[in-house]
């Protein structure tokens, strides 16, 4: 599902983010991102979801070169990902429903439609009852959770998540690996990037240890 | 796993979950709807703001708007511009009406003109008794002195100076013709006047829809950077350019609207406040249609509209276009 292929990233003024990982990330299947601060977690996660553009080598998303996406196709690639932001960026001038309906009303899907697939998401991480609220009124758990509602409302095959617990307490932030773990059961393929090491020992999943750009340990399972 | 890798990924890969064509077109129909009314939703969100903002796109094109009903106007005051381009051809006393019938018949044919009208020296002679008060006068005379008279009416083609002078030159060469008679001149200064108050206005016109431009887009611009955030997220959940570009669109669309709206209100204003002096000016002449502006005309009012939402739309969509690129998830 996502392969990387002797990658480096070096970002303008000589800072080598990522040099020469290789890496691969099969379909269905759930890894954890770790490593410092300024590791290159976020460059990674960047480069799969085209925010950034590799310096060398290819990364290979399901099946596609990331070099031949062009800027015309780039949105249609990011509609089979769901991101997941440590700060939520969600758009507080909207309601719950608007925020996860938005990757549907995008792709151009009939109103009935949209209500069923945001309603079914939104049921999935337990906040069904909070769709006419503003996000400025819920908790950073719960704002965590619609973020997490809108990248899955239209079943994308792969979910990307940087620091998804990084605001939050253990409790909620085991409650949010839960879900991610839920997502992960049933095919989508899962990469969170994490420095919340106790927490991911817990769940038995591939752990990826990125040190100063480069892959240190893939931790098999 | 690895066994349906392959073959599996790349088809995860072409999944698109775009709905079908047909549920794509008719919602393509109901986002623009929605987009239209939300646009011009989050304009009624800050009123006094939009207001100021038409207000001013009004004043731009109420200008230009404006000059050009004056000119018109004063294009009917000169009278019908048909019947300014009109030679007399004076026949030669000899000449007898069947030469003129063919005459008229040759002339008729010229592309330079229109029409051709025949008043019979007779017939003249019998009006000008009925209507000229010298009825008793002009039977004393035993010959009838007037001539045969063509009248040559150029074709809206050829009624150009330069065009008429050439065609006055070719119809003196005619052997039957006494003498060709035009007041060129004033015709001349006419045209000149109105021609350079023609460039003017479109000089003006050309500015000023500049302006309007410059306003919608610097407008858009400040909407653009306002909405930075949510055009990122937008981005990042897989929003084509064209989805995000639309309500922007819209908006300036909806300022073009309001824009030329308020300019047909500032015309028409300008135009009721004219006319009281005016017509006492026209009573003076005796006259009371001689000068009348009313009110702006359909045609112009739809023009005005119409060049007011593209001129709108435009400016937004260059706005757009040059903002939006620099607009990128980081």
């Amino acid at each position: 599902m996502i392969l990387f292929d002797q990658v480096s990233k070096r970002y303008p003024g000589g800072n080598e983010a990522l040099s020469n990982v290789n890496f691969h990330l099969r379909q269905g299947e759930m890894a954890f991102l770790t490593g410092h601060s300024g590791a290159g977690k976020s460059t990674l996660l960047k480069l799969i979801a085209l925010i950034e553009r590799t310096t060398t080598g290819n990364v290979i998303i399901g099946g596609k070169n990331l070099h031949k996406v062009s800027r015309h196709t780039l949105p249609y690639l990011r509609r089979n990902m769901g991101i997941i932001f440590q700060d939520y960026q969600l758009l507080y001038d909207r309601t719950v429903f608007d925020n996860v309906a938005l990757p549907l009303i995008i792709s151009g899907f009939s109103s009935r439609e949209v209500k069923k697939r945001v309603h079914a998401a939104l049921d999935k991480v337990g906040l069904l009852r909070y769709e006419k609220k503003y996000p400025v009124t819920l908790s950073g758990g719960e704002q965590q959770r619609v973020s997490i509602a809108r990248a899955v409302v239209n079943k994308p095959a792969l979910l990307l998540a940087d620091e998804p617990t990084g605001n939050l307490d253990p409790d909620l932030s085991l409650e949010i690996m839960n879900l991610f773990m839920a997502f992960n059961q049933v095919g989508v393929t899962v990469l969170i990037a994490t420095h919340d090491i106790p927490l991911i020992k817990q769940l038995d999943k591939r752990i990826v240890h990125l040190e100063h750009g480069q892959l240190l340990t893939v931790e098999e399972n | 796993m690895a066994g349906q890798s392959s073959g599996t990924e790349s088809q995860v890969q072409l999944r698109q979950l775009r709905p079908s064509f047909s549920s794509r077109f008719k919602e393509f129909f109901i986002r623009h709807l929605q987009v239209f009314f939300y646009s011009l939703g989050l304009l009624s969100r800050t009123p006094f703001s939009t207001l100021l903002t038409a207000a001013s796109l009004g004043i731009a094109l109420a200008l230009p708007a404006g000059l050009y009903v004056i000119l018109d106007h004063a294009k009917q005051l000169s009278g019908d511009f048909d019947s300014i381009n009109q030679i007399s051809l004076f026949m030669k006393q000899d000449v007898s009406t069947q030469a003129i019938e063919r005459l008229q018949k040759k002339l008729n044919a010229w592309p330079e003109i229109a029409q051709v009208k025949h008043i019979d020296r007779a017939a003249a002679l019998k009006e000008f008794q009925e209507n000229s008060g010298f009825g008793d006068a002009l039977k004393a005379l035993k010959a009838n002195p007037l001539p045969h008279l063509l009248i040559v009416y150029p074709s809206l083609t050829h009624n150009e100076p330069e065009q008429i002078n050439r065609l006055l030159a070719d119809l003196k060469k005619l052997p039957e013709v006494d003498l060709v008679q035009l007041d060129i001149q004033w015709l001349q200064r006419l045209y000149a006047i109105i021609h350079i108050a023609q460039r003017g206005i479109f000089i003006i016109g050309a500015l000023l829809a500049l302006a309007v431009l410059l306003i919608i887009g610097n407008t858009i611009r400040l909407a653009i950077e306002n909405r930075r955030s949510e055009i990122v997220v937008m981005k990042l959940i897989g929003a084509t350019d064209s989805f995000i570009r639309r309500p922007f669109l819209y908006t300036g669309f909806w300022y073009g609207l309001f824009g030329s709206l308020i300019a047909i209100l500032l015309v028409n204003l300008s135009l009721l406040m004219i006319s009281n002096p005016l017509t006492h000016l026209s009573s003076l002449y005796n006259n009371s249609k001689l000068f009348s502006l009313g009110l702006m005309g359909v045609n112009t009012s739809l023009t005005l509209l119409v060049s007011g939402c593209v001129l709108g739309w435009l400016g937004a969509r260059m706005a757009v276009g040059r903002h939006l690129k620099e607009i990128e998830p980081k």
